[in-house]
């Protein structure tokens, strides 16, 4: 990984507008400045269209020959599916609003990375093809036709945007750039073009079940090395149930979380609450990723990895399904799952809490319960025995993932649980957080060492306000509630506020947990110290 | 930027032109129902033309707390899980420019004192949303207004809105107010895309010709009213005749009316296919107009595909050695897997 500047130099490094109108600027591919491209191996056997050997620092890409024909004929297709298409194709004014609420943008200051501009590559080509005025007048009204300069350019922005959906607030026609993105994307997959970092997760979460390709049973050693750190920390060994049939539910959570630090804590979290309910669950090794890659490539990719989901509950006899902390997931359970593969299997019934008896009347077709909205629940009505001082050593912020706040709206949800965990709480800047909240910048398959500065940047303005809480009010730690955040929010922290922390919310409400029969907490669930452990004694000893 | 300011000053002077010329019915007559006709047309052309594709997912922009436990307050204008949370925050968006409002200018500094070090600052910043609600709400009056001149006797409420606009009572005829800013917002509108560097990078002519377009039409209509003064008893008779289907003849009447006339029909034949589809297109908008109940309610998408996925047998097949040594439960034990 190349050396990164400062973050005083990336700030004042931004350059200004090119002379040039942005129809005619090249994109440029510089090491650092692109995802690497998906293995020819990976596409075939991900049955994906014309896979092909390619690299994007050269010249020629290696298009199939009518790579024209087919990106025409892809367009055709999706504008025939996609009414958000057709209209975000016709509908925008260019007030410029979105402009600078695009992290991309911010941090770059490249024109291209607004996402009226990012949407106009598209438009552009649309122009010429389905409007009377792009096709009598061309250039002049900003119609253009495909090229391979263009096929190069979209690749570049398509993946210079994390499908955050702020931009989608402020527009005041609701134009969602994810949803430009996506079929950008999908359109590239069509000639082939595809990113590693994308596609071996899609490959290992289709085979494995999980991202990283880790086979059923290493995978339940790795649980089980996380449940003995349990015993460790508590003295109490949690429950390790998998792919168990007749429990009542059925836990899925990204994979991220059973090998990543520090989303393995957040793990170690659920393993202690669940266990401390005496919750009737079990774990799938077959349906172990919660998150979903397929999203980040196309619309049938993403139900193919969800799919599992169902199958697996079905085979299983789960009642329902116990969703974990993840971002990208949520957007697909919340907003897609149900279209792509259901209705659920018809054994399953409405969620309902065996412990409060709370009826997830929210959840009543797609049968899934998120995890912060499932533990509020259970605080809210007493049923844990919490000992926030346990977590005294932390000033936490909290860290909306876009997705849950932009297509959810588990906003409030997880601010309960963190108040009912945490005594010191602080909230980051109003329009950096809830709906407004700012991406990691390195979400949709973005986080790949390789473009690490391109991160950086798009994770300026999540690390300004981090910075400004932790040298304004002495904020040093920030939960979020996803995986992807987990991975990328830690080296942003290092980046741009060094001395924060980054942990999901269950982590803390593992630290926090008071078990029945657990031992004397010295340590948290990273096994560090705990502040306030002599204190614990003398009220012991009462 | 300016030239699509030259064609509408070219519109204007073909119009005035062919109005000297005794062209004026051309101008006056056949244009006008052409315009309307291409308008209601193409319209709906383009509504159906969006309608004909399906709705595959619903994918609301959640503007707040969705709807879940008891003890959690939905915030049920920016994230309605209902048909009626939806028609409420429809007519926020509609009528009161609801995301728009939301606008913030952002500022990043390099070194500031609290951060030591970069921040980012956003500054509320409601120019736009007010300068476009004035726009299109003066545009909306003036508009209704001129249904003194399609409507016989006048209806009660379109002579109360003119006595409203012009209450100030300036001048002789009265100023309206709705004329004067409706200008102004215009010119603000335009003055931001030829002076805000990131409005000009990003604006194409079909960005400024309907807002010269408009302008046209505004100083026109100024001028008949205030200047080049037209005489308002043949307008009306000549308008009522185009709305009775027995057009007078346009001979007599102002060479400035003509050019207002022809400014307007223009804004008319161009709006089915521009950005100025956007007025129905809102209404269109799956970011909006869907309830955020996809969890509660299964949306269906009509080309859903079967599925096909990697299903738990092949996955079983795949491992069952191993998934045996690991003691996890199986459909099939090795032994009998192999018969």
């Amino acid at each position: 990984m190349a050396k990164l500047p400062t973050p005083q130099m990336l700030v004042a490094s931004r350059p200004n507008f090119p002379d040039e109108p942005w129809i005619d600027t090249k994109p440029e591919f510089t090491p650092g400045s692109y995802c690497y491209p998906a293995k020819k191996e990976t596409m075939e056997l991900m049955h994906m269209p014309h896979p092909h050997e390619w690299d994007p620092a050269a010249e020629d890409w290696n298009l199939p020959e009518n790579w024209e024909k087919i990106l025409c004929d892809a367009f055709d297709d999706r504008l025939a599916r996609h009414r958000s298409l057709k209209l975000f194709m016709d509908i925008c004014v260019r007030c410029g609003a979105c402009a600078d609420k695009c992290h991309f943008f911010l941090g770059t200051n490249d024109p291209k990375n607004m996402p009226v501009l990012r949407a106009e590559l598209l438009r552009s080509l649309y122009r010429r093809d389905y409007t009377m005025l792009g096709k009598l007048l061309g250039k002049r009204v900003g119609a253009r036709g495909w090229d391979k300069e263009v096929v190069k350019e979209l690749f570049s922005y398509a993946y210079q945007c994390t499908e955050c959906r702020r931009c989608s607030l402020f527009c005041p026609y609701g134009i969602d750039t994810a949803e430009i993105t996506a079929i950008v994307r999908e359109l590239l997959h069509e000639v082939g073009l595809g990113t590693h970092w994308i596609m071996d997760p899609v490959k290992n979460c289709s085979f494995t079940g999980n991202h990283l390709g880790i086979q059923p049973h290493s995978f339940v050693e790795i649980v089980e090395m996380l449940a003995d750190d349990c015993e460790t920390i508590t003295g109490i060994r949690p429950k390790t149930p998998f792919n168990e049939k007749g429990h009542e539910i059925l836990f899925i959570t990204p994979s991220g979380d059973v090998f990543a630090d520090p989303g393995i804590y957040t793990f170690m979290g659920y393993l202690l609450l669940f266990h401390e309910l005496d919750l009737d669950y079990t774990f799938s090794t077959y349906s172990s990723e919660g998150g979903n890659f397929g999203s980040f490539t196309s619309f049938n990719m993403a139900k193919k990895l969800n799919a599992k989901m169902y199958a697996e509950a079905e085979r299983l006899g789960a009642k329902w399904i116990l969703g974990g902390e993840c971002g990208h997931m949520w957007r697909v359970i919340n907003q897609y799952m149900d279209t792509y593969n259901g209705p659920s299997p018809s054994h399953m019934i409405t969620p309902k809490s065996p412990i409060t008896g709370t009826v997830f009347k929210n959840a009543a077709s797609t049968k899934m319960v998120h995890i912060a909205e499932f533990t509020a629940d259970l605080i809210y009505h007493n049923k844990l025995k919490l000992d926030p001082s346990r977590n005294d050593h932390i000033v936490t912020t909290f860290h909306d993932s876009c997705n849950p706040a932009r297509a959810m709206g588990l906003l409030d949800e997880p601010r309960y649980v963190l108040k009912h965990v945490c005594n010191n709480f602080v909230e980051m800047p109003e329009n950096t957080i809830r709906e407004q909240t700012f991406c990691c910048g390195s979400g949709s398959g973005l986080n790949t060492e390789e473009i690490m500065e391109l991160r950086m940047r798009a994770g300026m303005p999540r690390g300004n306000a981090l910075r400004y809480v932790q040298q304004k009010h002495g904020v040093n730690h920030m939960a979020c509630v996803c995986a992807i955040d987990r991975a990328t929010l830690t080296p942003l922290a290092n980046y741009w506020a060094p001395g924060v922390t980054v942990s999901g919310l269950h982590e803390l409400v593992g630290n926090a947990l008071v078990m029945k029969g657990e031992s004397k907490r010295t340590m948290d669930l990273r096994q560090e110290d705990l502040p306030n452990v002599t204190d614990d004694e003398a009220e012991g000893e009462e | 930027m300016f030239e699509s300011l030259l064609l509408v000053l070219l519109i204007g002077a073909i119009a005035w032109a062919g109005a000297s010329m005794g062209l004026a019915s051309l101008f006056g007559v056949v244009l006008p129902y052409a315009a309307v006709v291409v308008f209601i047309a193409g319209l709906a052309w383009r509504m159906m033309y969006w309608a004909k594709s399906p709705v595959p997912f619903a994918i609301p922009t959640t503007g707040g707390q969705e709807e879940s436990l008891d003890f959690i307050k939905q915030d049920k204008l920016d994230c309605p899980s209902t048909k009626w949370g939806v028609f409420w925050r429809m007519v926020l968006e509609v009528l009161l420019f609801r995301s728009l409002f939301r606008n913030t200018y952002a500022e990043v500094r390099e070194n500031d004192p609290i951060s030591k070090g970069p921040r980012s600052i956003y500054y509320s910043s409601k120019w736009l949303w007010c300068f476009s609600l004035l726009f299109h709400y003066c545009f909306l009056l003036v508009f209704i207004r001129h249904f003194r001149f399609f409507m016989d006797p006048v209806p009660s409420c379109i002579t109360f809105v003119e006595s409203i606009d012009g209450i100030m009572q300036i001048g002789s005829p009265r100023f309206f107010m709705t004329g004067g800013i409706l200008l102004a917002a215009i010119l603000f509108l335009l003055g931001r895309r030829i002076f805000n560097q990131r409005l000009r990078y990003i604006s194409l002519v079909n960005d400024y010709f309907p807002l010269w377009l408009i302008l046209g039409v505004v100083v026109s209509g100024i001028c008949l009213r205030y200047f080049d003064k037209t005489e308002i008893a043949q307008v009306k008779i000549f308008i009522m005749g185009l709305t009775h289907f027995a057009p007078v003849s346009a001979e007599h009447l102002n060479a400035m009316f003509i050019v207002h006339l022809t400014l307007v029909c223009t804004l008319l034949l161009y709006f089915p296919f521009s950005k100025l589809v956007h007025m129905p297109g809102i209404f269109f908008s799956p970011t909006r107009n869907l309830p955020n109940n996809t969890r509660r309610v299964r949306h269906v998408n009509p080309w859903n595909p079967p599925k096909q996925f990697f299903t738990y047998a092949e996955y079983e097949d795949a491992y069952r050695d191993a998934m045996a040594d690991a003691g996890l439960p199986l459909e099939k034990q090795p032994e009998k897997a192999a018969e």
